[in-house]
């Protein structure tokens, strides 16, 4: 065993001891301790283990990735992924807690007096966090795979029984406190390698001002600008500038921002604090805690592209020694190599690597492999090689038609003079920006430990948050709300502790076998609740008028929408072949990305919501005056069952 | 509490969101997104201001909306009587 495995194991075996100590600490003793933790969290309490179930896998170790190669584009998520904070804070969270109830599903049940819409709330709730929660599974046995080089199944499993661990004992009480211990480690394991790089880079240690700051290396260029230009010589967009439209960044922000916002296993933290006022603050404290991985995060992605482009392309560009030499590759990337995060192919046999933007050549030329092994698949099995053999003669045409232009396009002439012959770093995962960071920056071996430990805490936490949420629904919505109103709490917490097993048993499966389309359902999730669960949760408190029927059509409008348009591009129920019309911008509603289009769907619901409550009658008088006392902090008692 | 003061309470909330939720969008699809090329002109030490807005400052203006809304909201509880 390898001193860094000794580390690992170290680190992230102390933080699952650390867990289990506060499983075993903070059980669970009554629904209210289940669902909303007894209702006595303080506001910042509350805001770390948020900060910690909001931020996922996905936050923590794809976002500086995604950052990284997309540039200023990425702002989009920064601010969408906070922005929805705002709205939370004013728009939804205080009014909530005063409602005081358990679940999502239940305030749409009460306020539009309606079995049908706490129904129709429950299915828009489960369909989103069961979404997410896949991801989290596996995200937890990617981590484990990759640091500890056990199995990927392996790891899940362990995921899995930590998560059964704190979730079904503690319930909400077992899972806030593990979050906030979550929390201290994912943003340790965040911001330690972020300050040592940028101290490294710009002499600077905090990333914030480092990504703003002048280059340590004597040259007096502002980091940024020196990333510009580097990447801009090797044929790459500029990274400081807009490169996708105007529309679909705002679209997409908007889209997050509003989804956020509207996400249940989100919303459900803010039920836990003791009052109105609580719940305001704890938004607040919960966006300072998130905002400290948020605005780290485009320092780190600014930080290690230029890292990596400077490790491959050492000297001037088109120079005879300006590029890495393949045996001389620092040992982080043969190590990544192993795990298929990056990839290099020699394609000009002059022994370096040569990464720079070879304007569609690469792509086609990867192309015309994939139809090649194609073919040669069917004539192994003796199959019908005509359609494979068509589209071999199809690539080809690209691949020359792609070559001829890299010799004489402008962008790329000047490359195929030096002798390149296409971009030969042939894969960069995203995900490789964070993960391997610490081994760019040459860092002890413990900073890697902790950023697996890191990764581990933040998929954990998230994928708890999540599995409540799915439970509460089960266990308080549909079974005591609409199928056994009678059961008693002590049989309505056994439900729901089986209902918690159940969802991470299921997580855990599909986790293993994730679905193909596991990467575009987080469009979904964010569609849907943008769509759906939003626009509701508003019109229930701002708007006295707003009745059963507006409600209803408004959320199926809404999901109407946004799920045709999401199918409609990306294939029916996301299976292949089924697309309406090509994924491209031209063919787009106004250039809007399905990813963004939530907004529309969102608009699209608050329109018909209005529109048929004007035709149908207003809501009973104890539905308005339910209205009048949410907006009302005076007189937020404890959450309570019914 | 009298309607007539819930009505009034109610306002004074929805003013107080409507001015935090203006400058909400100003700064981050205002400044962040739709003003993006003049405000990129001018510069915050390395920073394009357009760009720091949108990767940095709109989220410190998030965090600083909230804190203040909740401070005044505060306020304006206990100016209508309704605090817990």
């Amino acid at each position: 065993m390898t001193e860094l495995q000794i580390w690992t194991y170290v680190i992230v075996g102390a933080s699952f001891i650390l867990y289990f100590a506060i499983a075993w600490w903070a059980r669970a003793g009554s629904t209210s301790d289940f669902y909303v933790a007894g209702g006595g969290i303080g506001p910042i309490q509350n805001g770390m283990a948020t900060a910690a179930d909001w931020m996922s896998a996905a936050s923590f170790i794809s976002m500086a990735g995604i950052i990284a190669f997309k540039g200023y584009d990425a702002s989009a998520y920064l601010m969408g992924w906070t922005g929805g904070y705002v709205l939370m804070a004013m728009l939804l969270a205080p009014y909530l807690r005063k409602f005081g109830k358990f679940t999502v599903p239940e305030f749409v049940g009460d306020r539009y007096y309606s079995k049908t819409a706490r129904v129709v709330a429950v299915v828009c709730l489960i369909v989103i966090s069961l979404t997410y929660v896949i991801g989290q599974m596996k995200g937890v046995g990617v981590t484990f795979s990759r640091f500890l080089g056990v199995s990927m199944e392996m790891g899940l499993v362990v995921g899995m029984i930590i998560v059964f661990f704190y979730a079904a004992f503690g319930g909400m009480k077992g899972i806030t406190y593990t979050q906030i211990a979550q929390y201290v480690v994912l943003i340790l394991a965040y911001t330690v390698p972020a300050v040592f790089i940028s101290f490294n880079l710009t002499g600077n240690p905090i990333p914030q001002l480092g990504l703003g700051s002048t280059m340590a290396d004597g040259s007096g260029m502002y980091m940024l600008d020196k990333l510009d230009q580097v990447v801009t010589d090797l044929g790459f967009k500029a990274y400081s500038i807009q490169n996708d439209t105007t529309i679909n960044i705002f679209m997409l922000t908007m889209t997050l921002m509003i989804g956020t916002a509207g996400l249940p296993h989100v919303i459900i933290r803010f039920f836990t604090v003791a009052t109105v006022k609580d719940a305001r603050s704890s938004a607040g404290w919960a966006l300072v805690f998130i905002a400290l991985l948020y605005t780290t995060a485009p320092a780190v992605g600014a930080m290690a592209r230029l890292n990596l482009m400077q490790t491959v392309q050492t000297g001037e560009v088109g120079s005879a020694d300006g590029n890495l030499a393949f045996d001389a590759r620092p040992k982080w990337m043969a190590n990544w190599e192993k795990t298929g995060l990056i990839s290099f192919e020699d394609k000009n046999g002059d022994g370096k690597i040569q990464y720079y933007n070879d304007g569609g050549l690469s792509k086609a030329q990867a192309d015309l492999g994939a139809a090649e092994k194609a073919l040669k698949e069917a004539q192994d099995k003796a199959g019908n090689t005509t359609a494979a053999q068509a589209e071999v003669d199809k690539a080809k045409t690209a691949a020359d038609a792609a070559m001829t232009k890299y010799m004489s396009d402008e962008k790329t002439k000047k490359f195929a003079d030096f002798g390149w012959k296409g971009n030969e770093v042939t894969k960069v995962d995203n995900d490789i920006m964070v993960l391997a960071n610490p081994e760019i920056a040459k860092l002890p071996n413990w900073v890697i430990a902790l950023v697996a430990a890191g990764g581990i805490a933040a998929a954990l936490s998230t994928a708890a948050g999540l599995l409540l949420a799915i439970a509460s629904s089960v266990s308080h919505d549909l079974l005591k709300g609409i199928m056994m109103p009678n059961i008693s709490e002590k049989n309505e917490l056994m439900a729901s502790r089986v209902a918690i097993t159940i969802a991470i048993i299921l997580a855990g499966y599909m986790g293993m076998n994730p679905p193909g389309f596991a990467a575009e359902v987080v469009a979904l999730a964010f569609g849907l609740a943008a769509s759906s669960i939003f626009p509701v949760l508003m019109m229930g408190i701002f708007s006295k008028r707003m009745n059963t029927q507006g409600a209803i059509a408004g959320m199926l409008a809404g999901i109407g929408l946004t799920l045709l348009y999401i199918f409609w591009f990306k294939g029916w129920f996301f299976i292949k072949g089924t697309e309406m019309a090509p994924n491209k911008p031209e063919n787009w509603f106004l250039g809007i990305s399905p990813e963004a289009f939530g907004t529309v769907g969102a608009m699209a619901n608050f329109a018909v919501a209005f529109i048929v409550a004007k035709f149908t009658p207003e809501p009973p008088e104890h539905i308005q005056h339910l209205v009048e006392d949410v907006r009302i902090p005076r007189g937020a008692g404890g959450a309570i069952a019914h | 509490m009298l309607d007539k003061s819930a009505k009034a309470y109610w306002a004074a909330n929805v003013r107080l969101l409507t001015i935090c939720l203006a400058i909400w969008f100003i700064v981050s699809f205002g400044f962040g997104i739709l003003l993006l090329d003049q405000l990129n002109t001018i510069h915050l030490g390395g920073y394009k201001l357009g760009f720091w807005f949108a990767q940095q400052g709109s989220i410190y203006v998030f965090i600083g909306l909230i804190t203040f809304y909740a401070w005044r909201m505060g306020q304006i509880d206990r100016e209508f009587d309704v605090h817990e």
